[in-house]
């Protein structure tokens, strides 16, 4: 039987030579990411803005959701965004918070239930107050920023401190550009959204340590290689892995697009976003820092990193 | 390479089996899964898999005891003691007792009076105390005096947390008579944090009957119709619902409460038909309102809920059987709502919705259907994917993968923990990953005999020096699962579950078990050359 290769076999690209590129690439990228986030903002879910979001699905036929429009503007509740979801029998009505603190909201939602009127089956409500939204953004915020700072020890102990660096510069990376993503592509985002951006974190520490892995064994194997060819040549033999398991993810996570319903897909896109975004600054962003960081094949030791380093300054 | 210890592969093939065993009653239908767990010995784990609230459908609302409501009631009751202190001490005040935003003050002008009720008082602030978290009691109020004669009782931080504490441990109970009341099954109510109540109804159809169940803190007084001419501190006036927008000035003193129930049923009054509830004393409340209505023949007396007046009807004679009925305009359903509630009890304070998340059961079936069908799909397409690209070790791979999803399942049985759409978006994302093992591995051996190796030597260097990475790359990922599941909550923790549980399984599938695999595949082929 004839075995699919996606990538050839015995790959030589120079991808060190791709940074001059890659960097301004990537920096441009990251400013428009944050220039997107403070100027469109993101689309906040209820989770995060607090307010109120119903699903509605019609009892026959498909939703009227300019009738529904219309009806929205008499509930006295703010604006109300009305949107088709899926099927064209779905709809979701979200509005904003109410004034007159958590109490308010409950009157606010059973108004809208009246104002509906039998038409539509109620398939889901959420309603989250202003103190909740705000303890969901904190703990949020708190959850990715220590994940990254607990992976950083783990890396700092298990490799050298310029691993560390580049590892936690690529995945700062990736997290901008996924901001970016959700701010341009206005996916919603919510406590979900959280959990995919982790899984981003996760997944791109991981390609970056596969690739560390490599270059680590590398610069002890061939001591006298610069430092540039050395990662190349660590690059290309991790490639058709790298390749194979981004096809795998992918194709997990497309599936999930598909048919894993309107629910999980706005985490789905993202995950698949993330993927791409982790596999290329593992490979462009992260194993090039490590030449601009100073490291050499002499300053790896050949004894387990944390101890054996001392006493090795490169000559 | 060629040496597999056989007690390895006894075990794994054990645990794949109990594995088996264990996810097994989460496949059948109910009715199957009650004769099966009837047939089986006790200690098997035959459990079914617990869905989320977003899988089966039902409601999560979160509710906070309102700590502005407690402090009120704290000083409320406050104000009482200490009223009821000087009227039996005999001590004139100026001026009334004054109740301020956070405490109580009285002008006692004279000295020696002020000396003699000082201790009283000081009593009466430390008996308002409570047990706080490490079972000290700490005092609820600060007492200070000064010369003009002006005492004044200032509610303390302390006080009012130990308050909320024991609010939320009552409203606790008394929540779960409420929803116990409604019929539904397993209802689940805990605490959450220092003031957050969590109740969670699975496959309730009516949210705005629980809600109003969960919202109301049903308090019931009995309190006489304030006379022409009263002293004003001593009167409020409540809205009156029989007569909307009218209100009715009734004392502040409370003759009856509702704590002094024993029992309440919904029924119907023998003249007029209109729906009623039955209620009887217990011997204290029986007495007392015996007392009251036989020294207030000919008076209205109001009946109060939650601040609001129900009905004021007049006390025709003396009432000492120990029972009566409450009638308002009630409809069939609210007087079973109220009966349902006098007999749970009334919250020690106000409740506030905070947070509610409510799925319907048509949702969550979709959701099921849609998470099984992304799973079928992407497994399917993984499994794919690899067999063209390994061949037999694709094989080898998949077995593996299959094996992985058992164990994720069984991991997930029995540790009870919930399974939710995220968490089987999870799932699917661990079969992608799972592979990453096997792709690691399977790379590294071709690598290995490219550089010329003979087959056993790049098996084995492969399966060596793969391991490291995959445990390297595995921690990073499982310590943004385990951050993940700390921090979030609900669906998102099913998420965090899925997610650990599926990165620590694929070391035991993906290296072990693939290594078993291809052990056995030498053994048996002894192939001339790699077959990836």
């Amino acid at each position: 039987m004839k075995l699919l290769r996606l990538a050839p076999e015995d790959t030589k690209f120079p991808f060190m030579r791709f940074r001059r590129v890659s960097y301004p690439f990537s920096a441009v990228l990251s400013i428009a990411s944050v220039v997107l986030f403070l100027s469109l903002g993101m689309n906040f879910g209820i989770d995060f803005s607090g307010g109120t979001l119903i699903e509605l699905r019609a009892k026959s036929g498909t939703a009227d959701i300019a009738k529904l429009r219309a009806t929205a503007e008499h509930m006295d509740v703010g604006d109300v965004e009305v949107q088709g979801f899926g099927a064209p029998s779905d709809v979701t009505l979200r509005f904003g918070l109410q004034k007159g603190g958590d109490a308010a909201q409950e009157v606010a939602v059973s108004r809208v239930k009246a104002a509906i009127g039998d038409g539509y089956e109620i398939r889901r409500t959420e309603v989250v107050g202003p103190r909740v939204s705000g303890e969901l953004v904190q703990s949020g915020t708190l959850g990715v920023v220590i994940s990254i700072v607990a992976v950083l020890c783990y890396l700092w102990f298990r490799f050298e401190w310029q691993f560390a660096v580049g590892a936690i510069i690529a995945t700062m990376h990736d997290l901008l550009l996924t901001v970016g993503f959700f701010a341009l592509t206005r996916l919603e985002f919510n406590t979900t959204s959280i959990a995919a951006i982790l899984t981003i974190v996760g997944y791109s520490l991981n390609e970056t340590v596969v690739v560390l892995d490599r270059i680590r064994e590398m610069m002890r194997k061939y001591r006298r290689m610069p430092t540039d060819q050395l990662i190349d040549l660590s690059v290309n033999a991790v490639l058709p892995r790298t390749v194979m398991t981004a096809t795998t993810v992918f194709l997990a996570l497309l599936s999930l697009v598909v048919f894993g319903g309107q629910v999980i897909r706005s985490f789905s896109i993202a995950m698949i976003w993330g993927i791409f975004v982790a596999t290329y600054s593992s490979v462009f962003i992260c194993s090039p820092m490590l030449i601009y960081l100073g490291l050499r094949s002499e300053t790896v030791g050949t004894a387990p990193p944390a101890a054996g380093k001392l006493g090795k300054a490169s000559a | 390479m060629l040496r597999f210890a056989t007690w390895k592969i006894v075990s794994i093939l054990a645990m794949t089996a109990f594995a088996v065993l264990v996810i097994v009653p989460s496949l059948l239908s109910p009715e199957n899964r009650e004769a099966l767990i009837a047939h089986l010995p006790s200690w098997v784990p035959a459990r079914a898999i617990v869905l989320g609230l977003d899988l089966q459908g039902g409601s999560h609302v979160l509710l906070e005891v309102d700590s502005a409501s407690v402090t009120k009631s704290l000083i409320d009751n406050l104000r009482d003691s200490v009223r009821r202190t000087l009227r039996e001490e005999k001590i004139a005040i100026t001026g009334g007792i004054g109740v301020l935003q956070r405490g109580v003050q009285v002008r006692i002008p004279d000295a020696a009076e002020r000396a003699r009720v000082m201790p009283k008082l000081k009593q009466l602030a430390a008996s308002a105390a409570s047990a706080s978290a490490d079972g000290s009691r700490v005092p609820a109020f600060d007492v200070t005096e000064n010369e003009s004669g002006l005492v004044q009782f200032t509610v303390t931080e302390a006080g009012v947390s130990a308050k909320i504490r024991r609010a939320v441990e009552q409203s606790i109970e008394v929540l779960r008579r409420r929803v116990d009341a409604l019929g539904t099954t397993e209802p689940n109510i805990q605490r959450q944090g220092e003031d957050r109540i969590l109740v969670e109804v699975p496959g309730l159809q009516d949210t705005g009957k629980l809600k109003e169940i969960l919202g109301t803190t049903a308090k019931l007084e009995f309190r006489l119709v304030a006379e022409p001419g009263a002293d004003p501190s001593e009167t409020e006036s409540l809205d009156d619902t029989e007569r909307p927008g009218a209100k009715l000035p009734v004392e502040k003193r409370v003759m009856v409460q509702g704590e002094d129930l024993t029992d309440a049923q919904p029924g119907f009054d023998s003249r007029t038909q209109e729906p009623i509830v039955n209620f009887r004393f217990n011997i204290r409340g029986g007495q007392r309102f015996g007392e009251v209505t036989s020294e207030n023949v000919g008076r209205p007396f109001a009946i109060v809920l939650d601040g609001k007046v129900i009905s004021a009807p007049r006390i025709l004679g003396p009432i000492t059987g120990g029972s009566g009925q409450i009638s308002g305009r009630f409809t069939v359903e609210d007087a079973n709502k109220l009966a349902i509630l006098l007999r749970a009890g009334a919250l020690p304070a106000k409740l506030t919705i905070v947070e509610e998340r409510t799925v319907g059961p048509g949702l969550g079936q979709d959701s099921i259907d849609a998470g099984k069908r992304a799973a079928y799909v992407g497994a399917g397409l993984v499994a794919f994917y690899m067999l063209i690209t390994y061949g037999v070790f694709g094989v080898f791979a998949n077995i593996a993968l299959a094996v992985h999803i058992a164990f994720i399942f069984a991991g997930l049985v029995l540790l009870g923990a919930t399974l939710t759409l995220p968490g089987i978006a999870g799932i699917v994302l661990t079969i992608g990953m799972a592979v990453d093992s096997n792709v690691l591995i399977y790379e590294r051996i071709r690598e290995e005999a490219h550089q010329g190796r003979s087959i056993l030597s790049a098996l084995d260097a492969g399966f060596n020096r793969a391991f490291a990475t995959i445990v390297d790359s595995n921690v990073t990922m499982f310590v943004a699962a385990a951050i993940l599941y700390f921090l979030g909550s609900g669906p998102v923790r099913g998420f965090a579950v899925s997610l650990a549980l599926g990165i620590l399984t694929t070391i035991i599938t993906a290296v072990t078990m693939t290594r078993m695999m291809i052990t056995l595949w030498y053994r048996y082929k002894r192939p001339a050359r790699l077959p990836i």
